[in-house]
């Protein structure tokens, strides 16, 4: 498992029995005859009867999105879909950014006059908000999209059609709530929006229940993707691809999609019975008629503390398949990896509780607590030395990649030992909402979230578009990223010490923080610097970089074994899987299936474990009904928000939109 | 994505075709299908919804000491009856799933004209019954945590009967074969979530505020 390869002399691994590869089971019960085991029609062209340009052009056909902008509504491609998620979660973080940079204008010196209380209330609002929701759930998930087929060695993610609906729910709730924003009906009350402050009595008006509906809209798109992702992961990966041979992104994003699939119901179940308490009277948070406001805050923490890992889990696949390629190595421990991914998901929900240690839970609850948040650190400092063996062994190459990879290392280690001290009840207590705690989850986030993403962007970017960005320009990014970082949050760990509170508008001269301020927003002003390096780096690779083809960094997972970027069949024959590495595995020829449709869409679905091969099923066309369906939606939602009715009335379109969908058209989704 | 530039196909890696899927099935019952798991995925985002939702209702209990608060506890009756029809339900439900699997079409139909039957009448009673409920949302907390329940309950169902309704009529036209026997069973499963959700639901709603 952990021996080091040398690329160019391994021999190719062998390929296992086709008994081993498929399952041979008819789908009729005995004695039943099914329709699912008929002789395929003869007529239909399959990929063992074409091959080369033919077989190339034949599947870009099949699998092909239309051309003009209902073709471009109708998609279902997982590759154009991932691209706009990707884009649309990467928009959100510079918005989020931008109204971090306004903050830390009128932070820089004391009672400067820049923004009021009222704008400030609201920009920390959007910024928290935006991060969270609609950036760092979404991006993990992003990724997956994008690159899950790919890597697994299929043809389109499982649920085409609902992944297409839930990236337009996604898009809808993110714009709705900057459109409420720009409209000064922006939401102003932190991004968990407590009550009682957030309820019906303290904040009037419609900002609240803005905030209340985008969180209903992004996590039903965000659970819908985790179900595919799930999906795909168990059901559609290549041949031979058993469970050992997962790719450790893939791992990773598959535990996010499970943490994803049982937090996310917390939230939604807070945000509608706030909403329901703002709207249509009930008492879920009224303590004059038997409601609570903590039953708020627990179901909240319960989606929150996981939240954390939700953002972080996606990256540590980013960082795994970088080190790995870069270190021209197997991934040194891929089962202690893999075990310690599934553990922090796992401790991730026990730990909701930290959050409100300063809500004074019982003396020993506290205790049992404390210890449960120390202990996610064991799963974690795992992690982070198999990532160190693997590049010690390895002979690694210190492309942009890495170096977005190094700087994770080195932030989240730091934001990892201030959090350790904020695990303790003690010290909580102490710097409890004060500019300390920000410091605390910039280093976990940026470094545990932004640091590798970039890096993934770097690395996965020649795949996204055929073209490699700038090492130069990636350099500059990188260093003037890493330093305006630290510049920008180290120091409000001593603003936080001194006593400075967060969430705070303005600050007297007296208090003698505005030094310390002052260098925070320089810092910040040096990391949007880097981020206009980085787009422009972006912009110009695009349109400008040099070809990368199939595979530039000499990577082994199977997204590189098809064209940058690939066509939209993918792979014109399905790998069969027989190594973790499977590129380094088979450097000249790589073992395929055939026997596939070539005139319609047909994946292989194989067993959850052993990824032997079972059916093809059909993968379904491209079709408007998502797109409409996901309109009659924001309708609904929207329109709740002002009426109740909106409801019952919105029902109509949405369940004319859903048939629309689900109703078999002609003999292609027919038959298949 | 073809804007873009792609390498000349002579740089992809040369193919050894070394399995032939041609026989295999074209879709199969259970989990073997792909949708089995989607939908097991969904039930369990949703099961933990209800889990949560209950865990609410027993906090606001815990909170108040007293419960069902001022209010007096929901007809029994009309949901025991309620129940005993959801559990009824379930058997021709198991038998709708189990020709699904012999690729049965008549009898198929027949259990699936059954099916729609019984959620039409689960849904009128599911009207009574929340009439009969003798709280309402805005009443106190209490009403709310009952109408939270109910109201995500009910949607459950109203759903889960239009796609039995739906797909009775669709294996009446000509689409009515094949992979359609698929749907069948997985839209058999998912009620038998609903059923499931119901159980703890009714015992917590109906028979706790009486203990
Ligand atoms: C890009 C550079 C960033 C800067 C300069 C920045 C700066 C800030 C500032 C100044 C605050 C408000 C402090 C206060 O007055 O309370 C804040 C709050 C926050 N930031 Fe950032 N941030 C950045 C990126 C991020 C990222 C990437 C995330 C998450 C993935 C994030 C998540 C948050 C959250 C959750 C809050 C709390 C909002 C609230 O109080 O409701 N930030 N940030």
């Amino acid at each position: 498992m952990t021996q080091t390869l040398a690329p160019h002399d391994v021999a190719l691994d062998a390929v296992p029995e086709p008994t081993r590869l498929l399952t041979g089971q008819p789908a009729g019960m005995p004695g039943v005859q099914s329709e699912a085991d008929a002789p395929p029609d003869p007529r239909e062209l399959r990929d063992d009867q074409v091959d080369g340009q033919e077989l190339t052009a034949r599947l870009a056909r099949t699998w092909g999105t239309r051309k003009g902008i209902i073709g471009a509504l109708s998609t279902v491609d997982h590759k154009i879909i991932g691209r706009r998620y990707i884009i649309t979660a990467f928009i959100f973080l510079f918005l989020g950014g931008l109204s971090a940079v306004a903050m830390r204008m009128q932070l820089a010196r004391p009672e400067s006059g820049l923004i009021g209380p009222d704008l400030y209330n609201q920009l920390f609002t959007m910024h928290g908000t935006t991060m969270m929701f609609l950036f760092g759930v979404p991006i993990g998930e992003a990724f997956a999209v994008f690159l899950l087929p790919l890597m697994l060695g299929t043809r389109n993610i499982a649920f085409a059609r609902l992944n297409a609906y839930s990236y337009y729910v996604y898009l809808f709730g993110g714009a709705m709530i900057w459109f409420a924003f720009m409209l000064n009906i922006g939401p102003d009350v932190g991004w968990f929006a407590y009550v009682p402050l957030s309820g019906p009595e303290f904040s009037p008006g419609k900002r609240v229940d803005f905030w209340a509906q985008m969180i209903t809209f992004t996590e039903v798109a965000g659970i819908a993707v985790a179900v595919q992702i799930v999906v795909t992961v168990f059901k559609m990966r290549a041949p031979g691809m058993t469970l050992d041979r997962i790719p450790l992104f893939v791992w990773a994003e598959l535990v996010n999609a499970f943490i994803i699939i049982f937090a996310l119901p917390a939230v939604v179940t807070a945000s509608v019975m706030l909403i329901m308490d703002r709207l249509v009277g009930t008492h879920f948070f009224n303590p004059a008629e038997g409601g609570d406001a903590l039953l708020y805050q627990h179901l909240f923490w319960f989606f929150g503390h996981p939240e954390v890992y939700i953002i972080f889990i996606p990256a540590t696949g980013w960082v795994s398949a970088i080190v790995v390629t870069f270190s021209r190595r197997q991934a040194f421990g891929y089962i202690p990896l893999v075990l310690s991914m599934i553990a922090t998901g796992f401790l991730s929900f026990g730990l909701w509780v930290h959050h409100m240690f300063t809500t004074g839970l019982p003396q020993l609850g506290a205790s049992f607590f404390t210890a449960s948040s120390m202990l996610i650190a064991i799963p974690n400092g795992i992690q982070i030395f198999c990532w160190i063996a693997t590049l010690w062994d390895g002979r690694p190459v210190f492309r942009t990649p890495l170096l977005f990879v190094m700087g994770f290392f080195f932030i989240f280690v730091a934001g990892g030992l201030s959090g350790i001290m904020l695990a303790s009840v003690p010290i909580d207590a102490q710097v409890h909402d004060t500019m300390f705690v920000v410091a605390h989850f910039h280093y976990v986030l940026i470094g545990g979230n932004v640091f590798p993403l970039l890096g993934a962007v770097y690395y996965w970017f020649p795949k996204f578009t055929g073209r490699m960005m700038s090492e130069r320009l990636g350099k500059w990014h990188f260093w003037l990223a890493f330093i305006g970082f630290n510049i920008t949050f180290f120091p409000m760990h001593i603003t936080g010490l001194m006593g400075m509170p967060r969430r705070v508008y303005t600050y007297l001269p007296e208090m003698g923080w505005g030094n310390l301020n002052l260098i925070s927003t320089l810092g910040a002003t040096m990391l949007f610097a880097s981020f206009v390096v980085f787009l422009v780096n972006v912009v110009v690779s695009a349109r400008r970089g040099a070809l990368a083809g199939p595979n530039p960094w000499d990577a082994g997972t199977l997204e590189w074994a098809t064209s940058s970027p690939p066509l939209p069949q993918n792979f014109d024959r399905i790998p069969v899987v027989t190594n973790r590495e499977p590129l380094w595995a088979h450097r000249n020829t790589l073992p395929v299936v055939a026997g596939l449709s070539v005139e319609n869409r047909e994946v292989i679905i194989s067993t959850a474990t052993a990824g032997r091969a079972d059916l093809k099923e059909s993968s379904p066309e491209p079709s408007i009904w998502p797109f409409l369906a996901a309109i009659a939606t924001t309708v609904t939602f929207i329109g709740s928000i002002f009426t109740p009715w909106a409801i019952v009335w919105g029902g109509l379109p949405t369940t004319i939109t859903l048939l629309g969908w689900f109703w078999p058209k002609g003999v292609k989704e027919d038959e298949a | 994505m073809t804007a873009s530039p792609h390498q000349p196909l002579s740089t992809r890696l040369h193919h050894n075709v070394v399995l032939n899927v041609r026989r295999l099935p074209s879709y199969g019952h259970g989990s073997r299908s792909s949708q089995w798991w989607g939908i097991m995925g969904f039930c369990a985002a949703e099961g933990i919804g209800f889990v949560l939702a209950f865990g609410a209702y027993f906090y606001l209990v815990f909170i108040n000491g007293v419960w069902p608060l001022s209010s007096k506890p929901p007809d029994i009756y009309t949901s025991t009856f309620h129940t005993a029809l959801m559990l009824a339900s379930l058997w021709p439900n198991y038998l709708a799933r189990k020709y699904s699997e012999r690729e049965d079409l008549l009898k198929v139909r027949r259990y699936l004209v059954i099916m729609s039957v019984l959620g039409a009448a689960l849904l009128g009673l599911r009207v009574v019954e929340i009439a009969l409920l003798h709280t309402k949302w805005d009443h106190n907390a209490y009403g709310s945590i009952v109408w939270l329940l109910l109201g995500f309950h009910t949607l459950h169902l109203v759903t889960d009967v239009v796609n039995t309704i739906v797909l009775t009529v669709l294996m009446f036209t000509r689409h009515g074969h094949g992979r359609r026997f698929n749907n069948v069973g997985q839209n058999a499963d998912y009620w038998t979530f609903v059923v499931a959700a119901w159980i703890p639901l009714y015992v917590i709603v109906y028979l706790f505020p009486r203990w």
